[in-house]
């Protein structure tokens, strides 16, 4: 049995807010019976953007992530509606009934993600329903996909089976697995929303003018352990990646022609510009 | 015998097509007439009876016709009859007085358009979809898309994408890789969130008369934007509207009437101000409200002189720059330069995927800005952010660093251009002293020598293209700064030092530049459209040819300099100098108002009301709008917003998707030429009317036919013409319809345009001025007299190569301008000590990423609810003002505090962003905003819709140019709060 997924590359979104817009095109002032009634024309964000920033003038960094219904498999709101006013369907996708649904605003409360909203005018709870109507009339991709000008997201149809494959392939994560409500929708290069980086730049005194070094190895180490490593560019800027902060001490090794030259230690909570490290050659 | 059966056919066709066609049956009910047709010596002559839609018809000449249609002789009749119509004879014959059409313009016009709708009955429009949807196609400022409609309304908007039947994409093949773009049309928000526009609360639905407004009696002036509306009838309004163009001709002669409209419209070529509105108003003459450059300043007014290229407002030459730059570049400088936010302008994200492929392929990028842009963030790179409007001196550096390392092109300095020796010089301080060194511009552009010094090297050592601007070449940023025309001037000279047209090396941001075919004819808006208008569009030159119609053009010499309106209105005198693109040296000659032995303005005939939004220093807008000097202001405008509220009486207009027209995407035609080669796949749309107009509002051709035919105009303006009929016309004489038939096209909505074969395509831009060769790109500028030596011969410099010390502007005195471009610091910056203590932050206000200008924002739209476009407070979209944390900190602000932003010129309320996307010192603020909401009185409170412009200075970049400067804008913020003794202090502020 294929069944929906959609896969989300958090590397690929500049924040161009068409899925968002694309979504209230369709739904907003629009019902379409038996998936959703119509979206407030204000307030409702189904597919929604969360904003990133991290760094510090002048090393920033900006990350973004469409979020929006997870068509979880063990959906919390299924568990909070009553009756059957929400249905699994046979291809994945969730469906809040807009006529079975009315005034169970515990259904907004369920959702873990905060994907589901209360439409106060017609009583009834809204998430996004993966763009079912048009699937149902033979369209081969969601609106949103079509309406992403650099390939952020897919929708893709096929069996569970094969989504793991593909999920593991690529390194896909879902968002908070550990609530155990097994999202349909899949999230590549996810370490961008949750690694850190740490940044700097690396100068000297030339003929008494201050210069930029480029090639200078800056090791990141934890517990003594190299966990990460960068070489500075031509205006002395390293940026080492990927590195998710805890409790212990990180340090900064700067190594110049073989020899560590300078060590630093870093208070990591967040990705971080370390500033200007200033070392004789 | 012939003619006899031609008229008798007319009757029968009549008949025939009224029986297959209900709409057309529909129409012949409008009204009831006898139209005769006949030769001038009574000879030979039918008359036809229209009554309840039922035709009857006999061969006399009627004693009392609505309608005559008259020709010369038998010859002309035939000439002009003969099926199929041929608007080159019909023309010809009327504008020579071969035949005629008399009667109430009204009727006349009718009845010609009905004669047209005998042919355009039957065709079938759209695609119809299994579910009862009809596919319909229409155009934005940001690109084409399909549009889904049933029982008529819009149901849904998606991008194209394109199918197997449309032109293969073309390929570039770079360093072993084969690119080829995805087979679509990328589009921004502001071309998706349109229905949310259409059907909008904020919509203009009905003529409006302002209620204390009379105008044969009080017109309170003074209450403009402060008195309310009233509902009027068409006829009212029309009637009140040409009544007052009577009066005021009648009276005070010409220059009475002002004509404003913004810098865009609703996409097409039909509806266009640049087409129907010109066509209308040429007909009555008017003041011109002369537009600068409005985001091309600082080329056009500086760049020009260095290298030419005045026909693009001293934009380089585009061709090739994609392959090129996949091929050979190792490094882009992105110099306030954001086509993620600006989308080029009008491309959607097509350009986007480039950029992709460039990182993919591992050219290093480097993006100078004050504000960590869009791109920025998506791309990557090196950031490097000068204080706002120290630019010039930062590219002065770079030449010091350059000339000190031996880092540029010798050769190409020494033969392919003139008074290096002069430049070098002054770069070194020989001249004054001063060395241009990193040093000396690191204490400026506050930044740090040791990264001026290693841009300047990896630029020196890499083959590198520069992105300056968000077209590569132009457009917003830097260019809008009290220092923007020096730094237009040295993005040209750092190009002339490293080798313009050398394989890597150029112009582009890969925006530009994609492997078109251009030489495949379709109008861009500024050809002219329907207007006829020989001085002010390109229409003469491309247009007529193709398709003939009446020509146009407004006789009436007075103008006023766009940017000085206000000052013109209230002072009763201004200066401006002139937008020429035609030459270098048109923008020399300055124009006064009032122009000698004209009147002055009497009426502001305002289309759209973006001007609080997007000019200088706007609230003088508020203060010219309530002066008694103004008696009559019309605004046609499609939604009530921005200065729309200071009308006298208000012409409901409806919007691209309410009515037909035909376009193709990012095509603009005149000074962007050839614009489309930013997009993928070239697209012409047939812009289908997807709904009836909302209200009673009316498209803009219809309301200006209506007022035509009051000023006995109606022919003339229409040609007997819908505006469908038009979109044929022009289908007809461009390139396309040698390709596909119009039914095809009409039945699918568009047409790629094929690119050409790989060995066909454009040679890349200035790689013949590189290579000391003649021209052999496809661009049809300079004009032929602006060679120096032979046609196609070196560059529009009188040496004909690039000149740093500018033949040009060595013959013009401006101080603020002089031939050397040296460093000056900007007339409002960190060196205007006085004023920089009292206002210690400076803003930039660069063009909007989710609003094309103001089409989009406000309106009570879909796009406010992004939360980078405005953030929602307290039951208020607030436009967003982006302020570094530490600058946040030292005032107690936080993220989504409400902050006031002020000077002397004004205050505005805005959502605090606090990032560290801006540098510290900066605050950053798009313009463009719709709404004008003023929390007292207007012109005199702070405004909380967001009209940051409110806030720039209206000074010109120079004395002797009409150039905008809003980057250059010292300002102060502090937390808002709603409550009295806020708006108390606000006053006091501004007093």
């Amino acid at each position: 049995m294929k069944k929906w997924n959609m896969i989300v590359d958090v590397a690929r979104c500049h924040n161009c807010y068409n899925c968002f817009i694309t979504t209230k095109d369709e739904y907003v002032a629009q019902e379409h019976k038996g998936y959703t009634g119509p979206q407030p024309l204000h307030g409702h964000a189904w597919v929604d953007m969360e904003y990133r920033e991290s760094g510090k003038w002048p090393i920033v960094e900006t990350n973004f992530r469409p979020v929006m219904c997870n068509h979880c498999d063990d959906a919390p709101c299924m568990k909070a509606a009553t009756g059957d006013a929400i249905k699994k369907r046979d291809d994945g996708i969730v469906i809040i009934d807009p006529e079975k649904s009315k005034g169970q605003k515990q259904i907004v409360d369920a959702c873990p993600y905060g994907a589901i909203y209360w439409n106060e005018e017609e009583q009834i709870p809204q998430a996004w329903p993966f763009d079912a109507h048009l699937l149902d009339q033979g369209w081969e991709k969601t609106k949103i996909e079509m309406a992403c000008p650099t390939d952020v997201l897919k929708s893709v149809k096929v069996t569970d089976k094969k989504m793991q494959q593909i999920a593991k392939e690529e390194n896909l994560t879902t968002l908070e697995p550990k609530l155990g409500a097994k999202p349909r929708v899949y999230y590549k290069n996810n370490h961008l929303f949750e690694a850190c980086f740490i940044a700097g730049t690396v100068v000297t005194k030339i003929n008494d003018r201050e210069e930029c070094l480029e090639g200078v190895t800056v090791n990141v180490l934890r517990n003594d352990e190299t966990i990460g490593s960068a070489i500075s560019d031509g205006f002395g800027e390293f940026k080492i990646k990927q590195i998710y902060p805890n409790e212990d001490s990180i340090t900064l090794e700067i190594e110049f022609e073989g020899k560590v030259v300078k060590k630093l230690d870093v208070d990591l909570t967040d990705s971080t510009y370390v500033g200007v490290i200033d070392i004789d050659t | 015998m012939y003619l006899y059966t031609l008229l008798y056919g007319i009757a029968l066709a009549l008949r025939f097509i009224a029986l297959l066609y209900p709409d057309f049956r529909k129409h012949l009910k409008e009204h009831n007439m006898v139209v005769q047709i006949k030769l001038e010596n009574n000879k030979v002559g039918r008359y036809y009876i229209i009554k309840d839609g039922k035709i009857s018809t006999k061969a006399a000449i009627h004693p009392k016709p609505d309608v005559t249609m008259q020709f010369k002789n038998r010859r002309i009749a035939h000439r002009v009859l003969t099926p199929p119509k041929d608007y080159g004879e019909l023309v010809h014959a009327g504008k020579n007085f071969q035949m005629s059409a008399t009667g109430e313009d009204v009727l006349v016009c009718w009845w010609m358009i009905t004669l047209g709708k005998m042919l355009s009955a039957g065709w079938k429009i759209g695609q119809k979809m299994p579910n009862g949807e009809t596919r319909l196609v229409n155009n934005t400022n940001g690109g084409p898309v399909y549009v889904y409609v049933k029982d008529g309304k819009i149901v849904r908007t998606t991008p194209i994408e394109l199918d197997d039947d449309d032109a293969p994409s073309w390929s570039v093949h770079a360093r072993g890789k084969e690119f080829t773009p995805p087979r679509r049309a990328t589009v921004p928000a502001y071309s998706l969130g349109w229905k949310s526009m259409i059907n909008s609360k904020e919509r203009n639905l009905y003529p409006m008369k302002r209620v204390d407004f009379d105008p044969n009696g009080e017109r309170n002036p003074q209450n403009r934007g402060k008195s309310g509306y009233e509902r009027i009838s068409w006829d009212e309004a029309l009637d009140i509207v040409s009544g007052e163009f009577k009066r005021v001709k009648r009276d005070c002669g010409p220059g009475a009437i002002a004509l404003s409209h913004g810098s865009h419209h609703n996409w097409g070529n039909v509806g266009y101000y640049l087409s129907s509105m010109l066509r209308f108003f040429n007909g009555i003459g008017f003041t011109r409200v002369m537009h600068n450059p409005d985001s091309w300043e600082g080329w056009y007014w500086g760049g020009v002189h260095h290298y030419g290229h005045s026909m693009r407002l001293g934009s380089p030459e585009p061709f090739g720059q994609v392959e090129d730059c996949l091929k050979n570049a190792e490094m882009i400088v992105f110099w306030s330069s954001d086509p993620e936010a600006t989308n080029g302008l009008y491309a959607g994200y097509e350009g986007t995927i480039r950029r992709l492929w460039a990182k993919e392929l591992g050219i290093k990028m480097v993006h100078i800005d004050p504000h960590w842009n869009q791109t920025a963030g998506f791309f990557g790179g090196k950031w490097i952010a000068p204080k706002p409007g120290t630019d010039p001196a930062l590219a002065q550096a770079l030449c010091h660093v350059w000339i000190e390392e031996d880092l540029y092109d010798k050769d190409f300095v020494e033969n392919r251009t003139t008074g290096f020796d002069e430049w070098a010089a002054h770069i070194m301080g020989k001249d004054d002293g001063t060395p241009k060194s990193p040093e000396w511009a690191s204490l400026e552009t506050g930044i740090p020598a040791r990264d001026i010094r290693a841009l300047a090297r990896e630029w020196g050592k890499k083959k590198t293209y520069l992105g300056a601007g968000g077209l590569g070449g132009g457009f917003g940023g830097a260019c809008r700064s009290a220092t923007g025309t020096q730094w237009a001037r040295m993005m040209v000279i750092l190009m002339a030092m490293q080798g313009l047209g050398r394989p890597g090396t150029n112009f582009g941001n890969l925006q530009q530049g994609a492997p078109h075919d251009y030489t495949f004819w379709f109008p861009g808006y500024a050809e002219g459209g329907i207007s006829g208008d020989l001085t002010h569009t390109g229409g003469a030159l491309v247009t007529y040819p193709r398709m003939p119609h009446v020509m146009s053009m407004n006789n009436c010499k007075q103008m006023v300099s766009r940017l000085q309106l206000p000052d013109a209105i209230l002072n009763g005198e201004a200066e401006g100098y002139m937008t020429d693109p035609t030459s270098m040296h048109g923008q020399f000659s300055s124009f006064k108002y009032p122009a000698p032995g004209h009147s002055k303005i009497q009426i502001l005939y305002k289309y759209g009301g973006a001007s609080i939004g997007t000019m200088n220093n706007s609230n003088r807008w508020i203060q010219m709008y309530q002066s008694e000097n103004l008696p009559f202001v019309v605004s046609q405008s499609i939604w009530f917003e921005g200065e729309t509220k200071f009308a006298d009486i208000i012409l409901p207009a409806c919007t691209n998707f309410e009515r037909w027209d035909i376009g193709e995407w990012a095509s603009a035609g005149g000074y962007g030429h050839q614009f489309y080669n930013q997009v993928n796949h070239r697209m012409v749309t047939l812009q289908a009317k997807c709904q009836e107009p909302a209200g009673e509002s009316k498209s803009d051709y219809q309301i200006f036919l209506e007022l035509a035919n009051r000023m006995g105009l109606g022919l003339y303006f229409s040609e007997g013409c819908t505006e469908l009929d038009w979109a044929k016309r022009i289908f007809d004489a461009s390139d396309v319809s040698k390709m596909i038939s119009w039914k095809k096209f009409i039945k699918k909505g568009y047409y790629a345009i094929p690119p050409d074969e790989p060995d066909a395509r454009a040679p890349t831009a200035f790689k013949w001025f590189n290579e000391g060769r003649k021209k052999d790109v496809p661009e049809p500028h300079p004009l032929p007299a602006d060679y120096s030596e032979e046609f196609q011969k070196g560059l529009q410099t009188q040496s004909g190569k690039i000149e740093f010390i500018p033949e040009s502007l060595k013959k013009f005195d401006d101080p603020d301008r002089p031939p050397l471009n040296k460093y000056i610091p900007s007339w409002e910056g960190t060196q205007t000590s006085e004023l920089y203590e009292k206002f210690p932050l400076q803003l930039i206000s660069s063009h909007a990423r989710y609003s094309f200008h103001t089409l989009g924002d406000g309106k009570d739209s879909t796009i406010n609810d992004i939360r980078d476009h405005r953030m929602f407070i307290d039951g208020h979209y607030y436009w967003i003002a982006r302020v570094n944390k530490s600058d946040a900190k030292a005032r107690g602000v936080k993220h989504s505090d409400l902050i006031m932003l002020h000077n002397d010129r004004g205050s505005v309320i805005c959502a605090a962003y606090l990032t560290e996307r801006v540098r510290p010192g900066v605050v950053q603020a798009y313009e463009s905003s719709a709404v004008y909401e003023p929390v007292g009185e207007p012109g005199k409170s702070t405004d909380r819709g967001g009209c940051v412009n409110q806030l720039t200075n209206q000074r010109s970049q120079s004395k002797k140019t009409s150039a905008m400067s809003p980057n250059a804008c010292l300002i102060e913020f502090k937390l808002y709060s709603a409550d009295k003794n806020s708006h108390n202090e606000t006053a006091e502020t501004e007093a």
